[in-house]
């Protein structure tokens, strides 16, 4: 910008009014400095990247297991993607037909769509074809379960507060892709199993509303199934899904740098700053060497236990009988869905037919869940109202309500997941189908109230317990014997900085509830919506434990000196109520 | 529960005069060395325990790079706890597996025992800009706006945004209209529909055994037996295709997948419905594989219930009361196929399915 604004033909003219910006020439640099010679001060000289890197290196990141997670779905896809790119050197993603010349005996002679042939040459006649096939999948499933699990503790600890709502929205979008470019995936190799969910999708998208058979068309390329479903989403599976992860995950990490990682509470961790240790050479070496774990134990899984076996199912054909066919089991939560919804949401309007029944459980469920977690973080700013940046995690039990409604999800996740298995819960238990998905159907239901309760209980117990430890100290096991004959077990204070983590916790007051008439008695819609509003930061926030004060510490050691111990539960209640 | 605000600390405040409300952040705790912080031989003790996993490693290298080349793509060994299994799948994932986890160990374990562990702080800085950086961007764009004239000049304004907001349109028509045919009346349409020319016009179709392909003689359907079938005309398809010099095999997992048919014999009198026993032939009936659910092929038969159950989702549909579902997410009933026998004593369908079998869509 400079430069621009520069008047030209001022002096000095000719070739040295080039030069003068030049910085003069520096005498050799000695020391550390002259480290950066060769290729990595020839790059410097034209990128000028020494300034951020030492910035950048020094960065500094908080250390626990639960931050773990994260890298363990980054470091999984990273392995699906290089393994990917191994199986498109093999693989023909097409679905015209050709005899079996292969190794694999059981198959020989047999009619088979060339994408089928492939993934049984790349398994049995490929050097090591089926290693990387094998980490592939495992990778996969690994990916899966690492970003859900990942996000629960994303979740559990509030760590999607504000500033951080937009990776947590990044986040949920790169779980959706993640069981989507793992269906596409798996339905590839043109099996027996795949072709069946093949099959299924096709049926969901008849069900949708007035263009139903169309979307099918068009996607199918004509009928069922076609020759055009597994090159289009090969196109998906290699191109499109992973181009989206990738962006999305690049933007989702820089804005961790941005941010800077989120840390627990404890003794030294304030709002304001971040206690860990440095990139380099710890994290450096923490983080590398977790890659090569997490590679080295999906490749042993894979060396040692079969997924997906795809010459035991044969070449897809639409009339064999697939019997217990479930999809991977990220799926399965979908499938238990249709599984549990009745016929009788097929409703006949007029001459045309309208089916709920597969609709609402194959087309609305998991935009429907995927957008009800995406907004969460919004949802509960606006009933807390609050409107700070927040570094510092939740101890989940200080969250009641957040954690029981989390734990309500899961509780729902499961049954629906149980739903997609209920054949072979039918067969393991000896249980009618029929009674365990109408028990099913009626836990839906009930299942997510019960386990919120449960949980917010458990939660506010929790909370009550800290209190009691740091009230009344550690049991040290000593008993102690009275002059009088009483015993009394001897409690150990605790240090202040195990204290520190039980009482940092803040205590959210909930939203009053102000008039709702206006200055002429009126009732007013605005206020209608603030009601609205405080009712749900009475149901957010009532009932919560706040943590001990100093002056309540004080006063349990001048009580504890005479008296028993108060119990858990009347600890909560030191001090007079309020009513 | 008693809310605990601040009525709550005020009370206790008043009880015991100057005490502050809240706890004060006792700071990071004081660091514990490490006993190769101080000891020597520790640190050398450590030393070796990372070279000797980074040594493993190479070793595994080695030994993937051998077993690559040496061991026989065929052979099975048995393992322990897994049972018989490919020696050549698990000697490379073994190796390979070694030969990376060791990698993370080692720099894992330097990480823990040598490099410091002295916790670092780093203050964080409020996210937000200045309000004169805010100021300044928002001055940057307006004037930029300006420059451009963009708020005199509507016709510019109005036309580029019809422009920016039309020139997609191609590509998403080229996409959504090349896509797939749109022929979709043909979901109603099956194989079994008897053809009106060419050489077969106007002929019952066979029901042949699948996968023998062979016909079925009425007598040989046992009663409580099942048999999965497909259409004769499934052979005039793959004929047709030889003629018109296309490969035998297109379109025929097209016409399978709706044409697909399970056929069981029932005593006359266990029928409930009496349009399922007319349309069938001395007890044997036919129906749709096709689940009018979502589609899976419907084919295990219960014989004591007479029930026909789809593995997908579990719709169970009762062959005494014309295939109604009894249980599962289906709502429909399966199409029945009416059949007859021909002059030979063959099992045929003198007409197509009566209306759309498979799953449902909005115009069947
Ligand atoms: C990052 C997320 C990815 C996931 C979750 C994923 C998942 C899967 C799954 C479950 C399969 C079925 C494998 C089987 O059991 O046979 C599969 C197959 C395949 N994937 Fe991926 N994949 C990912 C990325 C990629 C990428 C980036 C590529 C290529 C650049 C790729 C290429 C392939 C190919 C060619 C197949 C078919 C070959 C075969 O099945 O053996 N994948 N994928
Ligand atoms: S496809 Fe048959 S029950 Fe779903």
């Amino acid at each position: 910008m400079s430069t621009a604004a520069a008047p030209r033909g001022a002096a000095p003219r000719g070739a040295a009014a080039l030069r003068t910006d030049d910085p003069a020439v520096r005498p050799e640099p000695t020391g550390t400095v002259k480290k950066l010679g060769g290729l990595a001060g020839w790059v410097d000289d034209r990128t000028g990247v020494a300034k951020g890197a030492g910035h950048m290196l020094k960065k500094v990141f908080p250390d626990h297991w639960s931050f773990m997670l994260g890298e363990i779905a980054m470091y999984s896809m990273i392995i699906c993607l290089l393994t990917g790119v191994f199986l498109t050197f093999w693989f023909v993603p097409s679905m015209g037909e050709v005899p079996y010349d292969g190794s694999y005996i059981p198959l020989q002679g047999v009619q088979m769509s060339e994408a089928y042939k492939t993934t049984l040459d790349i398994s049995f006649d490929i050097r090591g074809g089926l290693l990387i096939r094998q980490i592939h999948h495992w990778a996969a499933l690994m990916f899966v379960v690492a970003v859900m699990v990942h996000m629960f503790r994303v979740f559990f600890t509030g760590a999607f507060r504000k500033p951080r709502e937009i990776n947590w929205v990044i986040g949920t979008v790169l779980s959706l892709l993640s069981i989507v470019e793992g269906f596409a995936g798996y339905s590839l190799p043109d099996d027996l199993l795949s072709g069946t969910g093949i099959r299924a999708a096709e049926g969901f998208m008849q069900s949708i509303p007035i263009v139903g058979s169309y979307v099918a068309y068009f996607l199918f390329g004509g009928p069922f199934p076609g020759e055009a479903i597994i090159p289009r989403f090969y196109t998906a599976h290699v191109l499109i899904i992973p181009a989206i992860l990738i962006g999305l995950f690049t933007a989702h990490l820089l804005l961790v740098m941005v941010h800077k990682h989120t840390q627990y509470p404890g003794p030294g961790r304030t709002n304001s700053n971040v206690v860990g240790f440095p990139l380099m050479p710890v994290y450096m070496a923490k983080a590398g060497g977790f890659f090569f774990i997490v590679f080295g134990a999906i490749a042993l899984v894979s060396a040692l236990f079969t997924i997906n076996p795809i010459w035991a199912y044969g070449p897809y054909d639409p009339s064999p009988v697939t019997a217990g066919s479930q999809p991977d089991w990220y799926m399965l939560f979908a499938d238990g869905g249709l599984r549990l919804l009745p016929g009788w949401l097929e409703i006949p309007i007029f001459k045309w037919t309208l089916s709920l029944n597969v609709a609402i459980g194959a087309l609305l469920l998991i935009p429907v869940m995927y957008t009800l977690i995406g907004i969460y973080p919004f949802l509960e700013a606006w009933v807390t109202g609050d409107k700070r940046e927040h570094h510092l995690l939740d101890r989940p039990r200080n969250a009641p309500v957040r954690t029981a409604l989390g734990a309500a999800f899961i509780a729902e996740y499961f049954v629906l997941a149980m739903a997609g298995v209920n054949d072979i819960l039918a067969i393991k238990f000896h249980l009618a189908i029929n009674s365990i998905t109408r028990a099913l159907q009626l836990l839906f239901f009930v299942l997510p109230v019960i386990v919120f309760w449960v949980t917010k209980r458990l939660c506010l117990s929790l909370q009550r317990a800290d209190r009691n430890l740091v009230l009344h100290g550690r049991e040290t096991g000593n008993i102690y014997r009275s002059a009088d004959g009483e015993f009394t077990e001897i409690h150990e204070p605790l240090d202040p900085y195990r204290r520190w983590t039980l009482v940092q916790h803040e205590v959210g007051t909930p939203l009053a509830l102000g008039s709702t008439k206006d200055a002429n008695g009126v009732e007013s819609p605005l206020s209608k919506k603030a009601r609205r509003r405080a009712r749900w930061s009475q149901f957010y926030f009532r009932d919560s434990v706040a943590p001990v004060t100093p002056a309540e510490l004080a006063a349990a050691h001048h009580h504890g000196e005479h008296d028993a111990l108060p119990s858990a539960e009347s600890a909560t209640h030191v001090g007079p109520s309020e009513h | 529960m008693s809310e605990h605000g601040t009525t709550h600390d005020e009370v206790s405040r008043a009880a015991t005069g100057t005490l502050p409300q809240r706890f004060d952040d006792p700071g990071l705790p004081p660091h514990v060395p490490r006993q190769a912080d101080h000891d020597e031989s520790a640190a050398k003790r450590a030393e070796r325990q990372v070279a000797v996993m980074f040594g493993l490693s190479i070793v595994s290298t080695v030994a993937f790079l051998v077993a690559y080349f040496a061991v026989d793509q065929r052979s099975t060994v048995f393992f322990p706890g897994i049972g018989s299994t490919n020696a050549y799948h698990l000697v490379l994932g073994v190796t390979l597996a070694l030969s990376l986890l060791m990698i993370g160990l080692g720099a894992v374990h330097w990480a823990k025992t040598l490099m410091p562990d002295h916790e670092v702080v780093e203050e964080r800085h409020p996210l937000r800009s200045s309000d004169e950086d805010r100021e300044h961007a928002v001055a940057t764009i307006l004037d930029g706006g300006d420059a451009a004239q963009l708020p005199r000049r509507n016709m510019i304004k109005y036309s580029l945004g019809g422009a920016l907001g039309l020139f997609s349109l191609p590509l998403v028509l080229q996409v959504a209209g090349s896509l797939g045919p749109t022929n979709v009346s043909e979901l109603a349409e099956t194989l079994w529909d008897i053809p009106t020319e060419g050489k077969h016009a106007g002929k019952p179709i066979r029901l042949m055994r699948d996968p023998q392909n062979t016909p079925i003689k009425a007598e040989e359907v046992a009663i409580g037996s099942v048999f999965h079938v497909l259409p004769e005309s499934l052979d005039w398809h793959k004929e047709e295709n030889v003629e018109a010099g296309r490969a035998e095999w297109k379109g025929v997992l097209d016409e399978k997948a709706k044409a697909a048919v399970i056929l069981v014999r029932l005593d006359p009198k266990d029928f409930v419905s009496t349009k399922a026993r007319d349309w069938g032939y001395q007890g044997i009936v036919a129906y749709s594989k096709i689940c009018t659910h979502v589609g899976c092929p419907v084919g295990l038969y219960e014989q004591k219930t007479h029930n026909l159950l789809c593995p997908c989702h579990q719709s169970t549909f009762d062959v005494t009361r014309d295939c109604e579902v009894v249980f599962g997410p289906a709502k429909r009933a399966l199409p029945q196929l009416k059949i007859t026998v021909d002059a030979d004593g063959y099992l045929v369908a003198p007409e197509g399915f009566k209306e759309p079998v498979g799953p449902s869509y909005w115009e069947r």
